[in-house]
């Protein structure tokens, strides 16, 4: 109720006040009568915005659900054999396909412990970064930020050497520390411990967005509200907990989301980590074996039908998300 | 507060109504509105203007190029009015260039290099020219070894010509095998027992690297057993396969390749993701007492500490005096059908992979010619090829020449086959069955 209501009233003036020189648009109120042509107004302002999104979404999405309906493969597409409508003839071989199942649950599993990393990893170090000073801070966000902008493809090839068995500095520390179970150590050959290695890198290339985005969020909060939840005695986690999370509500909604999305699809970390997903196809998730069907065996229609399974479980889990918020009460 | 709460879930809505839509709208003008498809046929033939060539682009390229650049200036001469011009393209991303060659004719060249178990898959794409015809009337063609023949044709006709061969041995350390006083091994078993004895005196040392992603380097051990990848059904040149890397023999080969994965030999943590660039890696570092390499290997492993420490025999076969096949990799120049020169494209791709040229190319880049007569010549003068050139015409085998195995290739079938036994998570029966039954599927498709 609080900070979503009030984001909006606040915002609401500025657009009257920007709208009222303007003869085409009418304020406010005015709105319902209007003529015909002023019902249309606001469909002539969206409509760049429709477009670039019909272009760069709808026209794509169509592309990939009727390419899930056909037989195309190379040889359709240069020609050598003729396009035919197959149903639900690629949906059905893929349902039937054992290993589907295992990386969708692989896939699903694997995402949602990475998103609860990173949440925590982000918020625990945004949360830091609002209490130390100003050198450890800008410190902590050169190096965040350095890990933002580093290349997924760099980041994961430097974690594999970090890792390595024979040459990487990780194994030597923690044979130093004495746990000499390290001693060439490969991390790559257990599944566990290589979807353990490629989370690492996931948290560590995706917890600046979610600590900046927070951190603003944080810096946004009134600080008179915080100075009297210390003066009553509340400890940095019940601060956290009672002001800082249901203040930060929108924003974390937004940060988790756009989590969920990233980790589900996260190709780069297991195909350059994992060699293309893992020893005997133990570290396969969905985007990768989209990749195998659809481009490295050039069953496009295959790999089409994989698309729009992928589109479909996001969709739910991102809704399934926002009704479990909405039940809670609150609004977003 | 209303409009905020709607304003989120109307664009969440749309967001699941735009898809459903569009996949409704997907069935029902599915057979309307086809994506693109780019017909490829050409049915005219200039007899003059450029010709396009692409060419694999090599880690040292340069004296490839010398070569071809003297290729090409004759051609020209020959050919008043034509122009050729050759381009490079990287091996890593070949396969995408080559697909977009195909689906986009008027940028398309008219002679491309390709990697020999990509024959059949192109063919089916319907990207290469059969040119049976020229290839029949080409006085050279006789010489042309038979594996590397069969590598380029597909249900009788014949899609190119063979550019160069590669085939691999056994690397051995002359200096490990002195010091232990170990002879170079003349049967399977005692190249297993010999790889276990150099790591029990020397843990330093893998005894023969092996990987489990290296399905070339484990190839000639299902074949010495007798077994097959694949059965060809019907007649030989049918090109109609049927798994068969589950019978009894295959699996005599698979599990002797497998028996190398251990402490023993080569830790499975390590070795089991390794492909053949480790294992080579592995040798030239002078990690490893044994390794099954390339003639193409010979300049990573001079690179390495081992230059000069080491000597190649063929693979042993089961029985004493045997060869285990090796797989006869390669390149082969073909024509693509969208070209608008067929006449001339076809002589310069004789020219390309004519005598001349291989036998220039072998001595700027170590490529081993096709032409049996050419590579005799080449291995008189030079003693390293002999244990190579004995294996390609003593026993030289190919993966099943099908668009199947292009899939079975990018599904990584046989590396997971071999992964799933030497971690332990299946034994040779049941993994075998199961890369049978994969590749069976790939086959029907």
């Amino acid at each position: 109720m609080s900070s979503g209501t009030a984001q909006h009233a606040r915002r609401a003036p500025a657009k009257g006040r920007r709208s009222r020189p303007g003869p085409v648009v009418p304020a406010g109120g005015r709105a319902g009568k209007g003529s015909r042509r002023g019902a249309w107004t606001p469909w002539l302002y969206l409509a760049p915005a429709l477009v670039v999104l019909g272009g760069l979404l709808v026209y794509p999405i169509y592309q990939l659900g009727l390419i899930s309906f056909l037989e195309y493969t190379q040889a359709q597409v240069s020609g050598g054999e003729p396009t035919t409508f197959q149903g639900f003839a690629n949906y059905a071989e893929l349902f039937r396909d054992g290993e589907f199942w295992n990386v969708v649950v692989a896939t699903l599993l694997f995402a949602a412990v990475c998103v609860v990393s990173t949440l925590a990893v982000g918020c625990a170090l945004a949360v830091l970064l609002t209490r130390v000073r100003a050198i450890p801070r800008l410190a902590l966000m050169l190096a965040a930020l350095g890990a933002w902008a580093t290349p997924a493809i760099t980041g994961s090839t430097v974690w594999v050497f970090l890792f390595d068995p024979d040459f990487g500095p990780v194994n030597k520390i923690l044979v130093w520390f004495g746990l000499s179970g390290f001693e060439n150590y490969s991390w790559t050959y257990d599944r566990y411990s290589a979807f353990a290695l490629v989370l690492f890198e996931v948290v560590w290339c995706s917890f600046p967005f979610v600590m900046v985005t927070v951190y603003a969020g944080i810096k946004a909060i009134p600080t008179e509200v915080l100075e009297a939840a210390a003066l009553d005695g509340a400890s940095t986690w019940r601060i956290w907990r009672t002001i800082m999370a249901p203040m930060l509500r929108p924003i974390l909604v937004v940060v988790t989301i756009q989590s969920i999305i990233w980790d589900f699809k996260v190709f780069t970390q297991i195909y350059v980590m994992t060699d293309g997903g893992g020893i005997a196809r133990q570290n396969m998730v969905l985007n990768v074996y989209a990749y195998q069907k659809a481009f490295a065996s050039s069953q496009y229609s295959l790999g089409s039908a994989i698309g729009v399974v992928m589109l479909l479980i996001l969709l739910v889990v991102t809704l399934v998300y926002l009704r479990l918020l909405r039940r809670q009460g609150e609004e977003l | 507060m209303k409009s905020s709460h709607l304003s989120v879930f109307s664009r969440l809505s749309s967001r699941v109504t735009v898809p459903v839509a569009a996949l409704t709208l997907a069935g029902l003008a599915a057979t309307g509105c086809a994506p693109s498809t780019s017909d490829n046929s050409s049915d005219k033939d200039e007899k003059s203007g450029k010709l396009r060539v692409w060419l694999f682009q090599e880690v040292n390229n340069a004296p490839k190029k010398k070569v071809i650049d003297e290729a090409v200036a004759g051609f020209e001469k020959e050919h008043d009015g034509t122009e050729v011009e050759v381009a490079y393209i990287p091996i890593d991303t070949r396969a995408q260039k080559i697909k977009a060659a195909f689906n986009d004719p008027k940028s398309a060249p008219d002679v491309i290099e390709y990697g020999n178990t990509d024959t059949a898959g192109y063919v089916k794409d319907g990207g290469l020219l059969d040119i049976s015809k020229e290839f029949g009337a080409w006085g050279d063609s006789t010489n042309i070894d038979p594996t590397a023949k069969y590598t380029l044709t597909i249900g009788g006709k014949v899609y190119g010509a063979p550019l160069f061969v590669g085939v691999r041995a056994l690397y051995y350390r002359t200096d490990v095998f002195k010091d232990l006083g170990l002879e170079p091994p003349t049967t399977q078993d005692e190249l297993i027992a010999t790889a276990k004895k150099i790591r029990s005196q020397r843990s330093d040392l893998y005894g023969l690297a092996v990987g489990g992603a290296y399905t070339y380097g484990a190839m000639p051990f299902i074949w010495a057993n007798g077994g097959d990848l694949a059965g060809e059904k019907g007649k030989f040149g049918s090109n109609e396969y049927e798994a068969a890397i589950d019978s009894a023999n295959a699996q005599k080969g698979v599990k002797a390749y497998t028996s190398l994965f251990g402490n023993d030999n080569c830790p499975a943590a390590k070795c089991a993701q390794w492909g053949g660039n480790d294992t080579i890696e592995a040798f030239a570092s002078g990690k490893a007492g044994m390794a099954i390499g390339g003639d193409f290997s010979r300049q990573a492993i001079e690179a390495g500490k081992v230059k000069g420490k080491y000597k190649v025999v063929p693979l042993p076969g089961v029985k004493k005096g045997d060869i285990a096949p090796a797989f006869a990799g390669g390149n082969n120049v073909g024509v693509l059908k969208s070209t608008t020169h067929r006449t001339l494209a076809v002589d310069l791709l004789q020219t390309l992979s004519g005598k001349q040229t291989q036998r220039k190319l072998y001595d700027a880049m170590g490529f081993l010619p096709t032409f049996t007569d050419v590579r005799g010549d080449v291995a008189q003068k030079d003693p390293f090829l002999k244990p190579f050139v004995k294996t390609l015409n003593d026993s030289a085998k190919f993966v099943p020449a099908s668009p199947g195995w292009a899939a079975i290739d990018a599904q990584l079938v046989l590396p997971t086959m071999f992964q799933e036994i030497v971690s332990g998570r299946k034994n040779v029966e049941t993994a075998t069955k199961d890369a049978a039954k994969k590749m069976d599927e790939a086959f029907q498709q």
